[in-house]
């Protein structure tokens, strides 16, 4: 053999990539999220307006339908505006960016708590083993989403009102990913519990490294892959919450409207003729959420050893 | 004609599969006689099982037969026995599994579960199938007062029984009893195939005995195949297979098998070098030939087909 | 057995306490029962004689076992809005979630399970993959979305439903049902469905996978090979051994729709315990979330007591097991 193959010419001939390249769904799905993503990122360069600048918003420009000039002013919006005027494109880009950033942060919070939990209770065992399942069992008696239910509410009712709209979104996001996890924890705390006996660890031990630098840089990098399913799960589960959330008037505040908010406005609207105002965040969401479930089902299919 | 109960001819059945296709079994013809019992025997893997299976249609899918023809007493069966409506399947020829603890369904009776089979069959009342139930059960030495029993209430050997009187219920003329002992306590083995026979014997079935184990095949079977990597090795009576193998695979697995007789505790058991090939990774010509210490150059190129009993170029043009 | 039953009860229990104890504490330390009772302009006085009648003062747990008899005797203080008895509104409002929840409920047992096995026998079917296909879109919406999406498409666009509300009810002793009136009927069908799709789903490709596990086994070959007709096979045989672990998550999801149908009755505006608790969360009345949680943690635990103990009980091999290991 004549010399190493680059990382990139490997990853391209591996299973992994072989995979992914024969199933149209699942790339189609990555575009779109890829897409998606993008959007959120640049949102201050790609929306055509900004929508919470209430100064430049004209509310005669309101009820607009998408691309048919304003009765009054004459401009054209792209999918119409809302009833204050706000242009729906815009509108959407940055709620799909509040959207994905609380899904995103709120599984590495889920994802960071969790694994550290679990590795910490593979590794001590003991009571702090038993004490740590006991409370991932108890929680998983209860639907996650209630469980953030509770957690915004109880946060929501201990801060003062003025500063309830200000903290929405780290409140959110400290509720989904308290809700989400125990997967994370159980999923470690069994690998670190086969790892532990394993002849590296005695290893590693007894040359007098601590236990915090053997879970992080031995145990650790054994459990990535079934937790990087588990994440892609757990996002789409993430993003679906706060949406939810944020339509029941419990999650973004109005200042800072996520995808759901803008669903919740735009229902109020669907009797009197207006569907754009719901019908664009609807099927941007679903293209969300329908993207990232299939990548979710496609990583998990491939990383899956037992089903080749 | 009219003694054979079954004739298999250029029996192929092909496997496909993402990266081509596996041939399990490949051009094996064959007869089985009116009330014998004929043994095969070969490796995992072989195609034992799969020719069973595809006599009675029960090939999974995505295999099928590729080619061939089975006949089941002068009837041309393989394209309809596996539709229930031809009446072939349980009924003409019958099946008994290998593992008696899966066999049967746990959450129902095996009174339940015999007469069910009976009143497929038979067009007859449901008293009338209760008592025929009964029957079957008192003829495999099961106390018919246990009609009403779940199988986890039976031990494996018992269990066996139940699947055998499940299997003649409906009076076949050929059982295709897939390695049935080989789950079964040693001393129990015996019982099991006793009652096989003896009940076989008394209604003028045939049997077909596939099995690994050359112990069972001595003691009860008449004629005897023997299998190897999908194509029929040799073919030919119980008592003169053993003594005088031709094949020498034949050869191999007698010589391997312990016995009492030729051999003591410090006699060193024989193994034929190598094992069988995979399916996806099979020789050219004669598919023993890797193994074969008598390999001549045509081994490598060609096929030997089966003449006089036996697939080898050693005696090939006779 | 006994033993099995006994520590199953007491993990229970100590959930019961430990749900009860969140609920208390919420109570007492999140929000102000004082400023929400007395208003801004109270005295000190008045506030301290407050504190002392509502026990305010008291040692912990003597508040809290102060809470939990009360909660039996199902006092769950006032609202803070309106000062209403909590246990009034929720007792005035369950009948119309309990009745979403158990049409939901039967919708998606049923429908689920006989898509399941619909698409476990035709496998390979053009219909059995687009029925997956889209189930995969129902597992990926969020219910809220399904339900405003169904709104649209039947109240908005054809007209044939209504959007929101309970429509006519009719009283009967204490329950009041909208199971009686035609309008009482069609306001139940689209939050019925939003609330029994995900479930629904849920129940289907578990039907679908314990019927492809059911059909590989040894004994449904045998009874092929026995010459059995499919219809048997599949009905005679698969079926019963495909329900016994099908039942058990049924079970589990009857809790999951209740607190479901907090979603559900938001988007229809139907006037049920969920749709009372949001309204909770979003005003911060204390009195009404912690009473819901507590009856909703309760009603979960108790579930899922049940469902456990119901598996022992219906699976002989599991009970004749544990037996043995029991006695060995």
């Amino acid at each position: 053999m004549s010399g190493e193959k680059s990382l990139m010419s490997r990853f391209g001939e591996s299973d992994f990539f072989y995979s992914f390249k024969r199933s149209p769904v699942t790339l189609v799905s990555f575009a779109v999220v890829l897409l998606l993503i993008l959007l959120a990122v640049f949102a201050d360069l790609v929306a055509p307006t900004n929508p919470f600048d209430v100064g430049s918003l004209n509310l005669m420009n309101g009820f607009t339908p998408p691309m048919q000039p304003n009765a009054f002013t004459g401009e054209v919006f792209f999918l119409g505006t809302d009833d204050q005027g706000r242009d729906l494109l815009s509108a959407i880009i940055f709620g799909l960016r509040v959207s994905l950033f609380v899904g995103l942060t709120a599984v590495a919070f889920a994802m960071l708590l969790g694994v550290s939990l679990g590795l910490w209770a593979g590794y001590r065992g003991g009571w702090v083993d038993s004490l740590i399942m006991r409370a991932a069992d108890i929680q998983v008696t209860f639907p996650s989403i209630l469980i953030a239910m509770l957690i915004f509410g109880i946060a929501r009712g201990l801060l003062p009102p003025s500063m309830r709209d200000e903290l929405a979104i780290s409140v959110l996001i400290i509720s989904i990913g308290l809700s989400e996890w125990v997967p994370f924890a159980r999923t470690v705390r069994g690998t670190t519990l086969v790892e532990k006996e394993k002849e590296y660890v005695q290893a590693a031990r007894l040359i007098g490294l601590g236990s915090g630098q053997i879970m992080l840089r031995h145990i650790l990098p054994n459990v990535l892959s079934p937790v990087l399913v588990i994440a892609t799960i757990t996002l789409a589960l993430a993003i679906i919450a706060e949406a939810t959330l944020s339509f029941l008037g419990v999650g973004a505040p109005p200042t800072e409207p996520s995808l759901g908010t803008l669903i919740r406005i735009g229902q109020d609207f669907l009797f009197s003729g207006e569907w754009w105002i719901l019908i664009f965040p609807a099927a941007t969401l679903l293209a969300l959420a329908l993207s990232v479930n299939l990548l979710g089902d496609w990583l998990r299919d491939t990383l899956n050893p037992r089903l080749k | 004609m009219s003694d054979l109960i079954l004739a298999v001819r250029n029996l192929r059945v092909v496997f496909p599969h993402r990266h081509g296709e596996l041939v399990p079994i490949d051009d094996i013809s064959f007869d089985i006689r009116r009330g014998e019992i004929i043994g095969f025997v070969g490796e995992s893997g072989a195609g034992k099982s799969m020719t069973g299976a595809a006599i009675i249609g029960l090939i999974d899918p995505p295999g099928y037969i590729d080619r061939g023809e089975i006949w089941l007493g002068g009837e041309r069966i393989d394209e309809q026995v596996s539709d229930p409506a031809s009446r072939i399947r349980g009924k003409r020829i019958s099946m008994v599994f290998q593992d008696p603890l899966t066999s049967l369904n746990p959450l129902r009776t095996i009174g339940d579960q015999l007469v069910e089979t009976i009143q497929t069959h038979l067009m007859i009342g449901s008293d009338q199938a209760r008592r025929k139930a009964i029957a079957g059960l008192e003829e495999v030495g099961i106390d018919p007062g246990r009609f009403g029993a779940y199988p986890h209430e039976f031990s494996g050997g018992m269990r066996q029984r139940v699947v055998i009187a499940l299997a003649l219920c409906a009076e076949p003329e050929l059982i295709i009893a897939d390695e049935p002992t080989t789950a079964l306590d040693v001393s129990v083995q015996a019982q099991v195939l006793e009652l096989l026979k003896r009940l076989c014997q008394e209604r003028g079935a045939s049997v077909m005995l596939i099995t690994h184990d050359m112990g069972v095949i001595a003691e009860t079977t008449d004629r005897v195949a023997v299998l190897y990597a999908g194509r029929l090795a040799e073919i030919g009576p119980t008592a003169t297979l053993l003594t005088q193998p031709k094949h020498p695979y034949t050869r191999g697995l007698i010589a391997s098998t312990p016995s009492v007789e030729t051999g003591d505790i410090n006699t060193k058991l024989f193994q034929i070098p190598g094992v069988m090939p995979r399916l996806d990774a099979l020789p050219t010509g004669c598919r023993f030939h890797p193994r074969c210490e008598h390999v001549l150059a045509r081994c490598k190129h060609e096929q030997p087909q089966l003449t006089a009993g036996t697939a080898c170029f050693l005696y090939g043009d006779e | 057995m006994l033993l099995i039953i006994f520590r199953r009860l007491g993990q229970s229990i100590f959930v019961l306490f430990l749900v009860a104890f969140v609920s208390f504490m919420m109570f007492r330390y999140v929000g102000n029962p004082v400023d929400n009772l007395l208003g801004q302009e109270a005295t000190v006085e008045q506030r301290d004689a407050l504190i002392e009648a509502l026990g305010l003062n008291d040692p912990l747990h003597e508040q809290y076992f102060g809470f939990v008899v009360r909660a039996l005797q199902f006092d769950f203080g006032n609202s803070y809005r309106g000062a209403l008895p909590v246990a009034d509104m929720i007792l005035e409002r369950l009948p119309a979630t309990l009745e979403l929840a158990l049409v939901s409920a039967i919708l998606a047992m049923l429908v689920g399970t006989l898509l399941g096995i619909y698409t476990a026998i035709r496998r390979d079917g053009f219909l059995a993959n687009f029925i997956m296909s889209s189930s995969l879109i129902g597992v990926s919406l969020p219910t809220f979305l399904i339900g405003v999406l169904l709104i649209w498409l039947f109240s908005v666009e054809l007209g044939w439903l209504p959007s929101f509300g309970r429509g006519e009810t009719v009283q009967v002793g204490f329950w009041s049902t909208g199971l009686l009136t035609v309008s009482g009927l069609k306001s139940l069908v689209l939050p019925a469905i939003t609330l029994g799709l995900y479930q629904m789903t849920l129940i289907m490709r578990l039907v679908r996978a314990e019927m492809l596990e059911i059909l590989r086994q040894d004994f449904i070959r045998f009874a092929r090979a026995r010459g059995l007709s499919e219809r048997v096979v599949y009905f005679g045989h698969a079926l019963k051994n495909t329900l016994v672990p099908v039942i058990t998550v049924a079970g589990l999801q009857l809790g999951a729709i209740v607190a479901f149908a907090i979603i559900t009755e938001t988007v229809f505006q139907w006037p049920g315990v969920g749709l009372m608790f949001i309204n909770a969360v979003f005003f911060v009345d204390i009195p009404v979330m912690s009473a819901y949680l507590l009856l909703v943690g309760t009603l979960f635990v108790v579930i899922n007591l049940i469902v456990d103990l119901l598996y022992l009980a219906i699976d002989p091999r599991i009970r004749d097991g544990q037996l043995k290991r029991q006695n060995s």
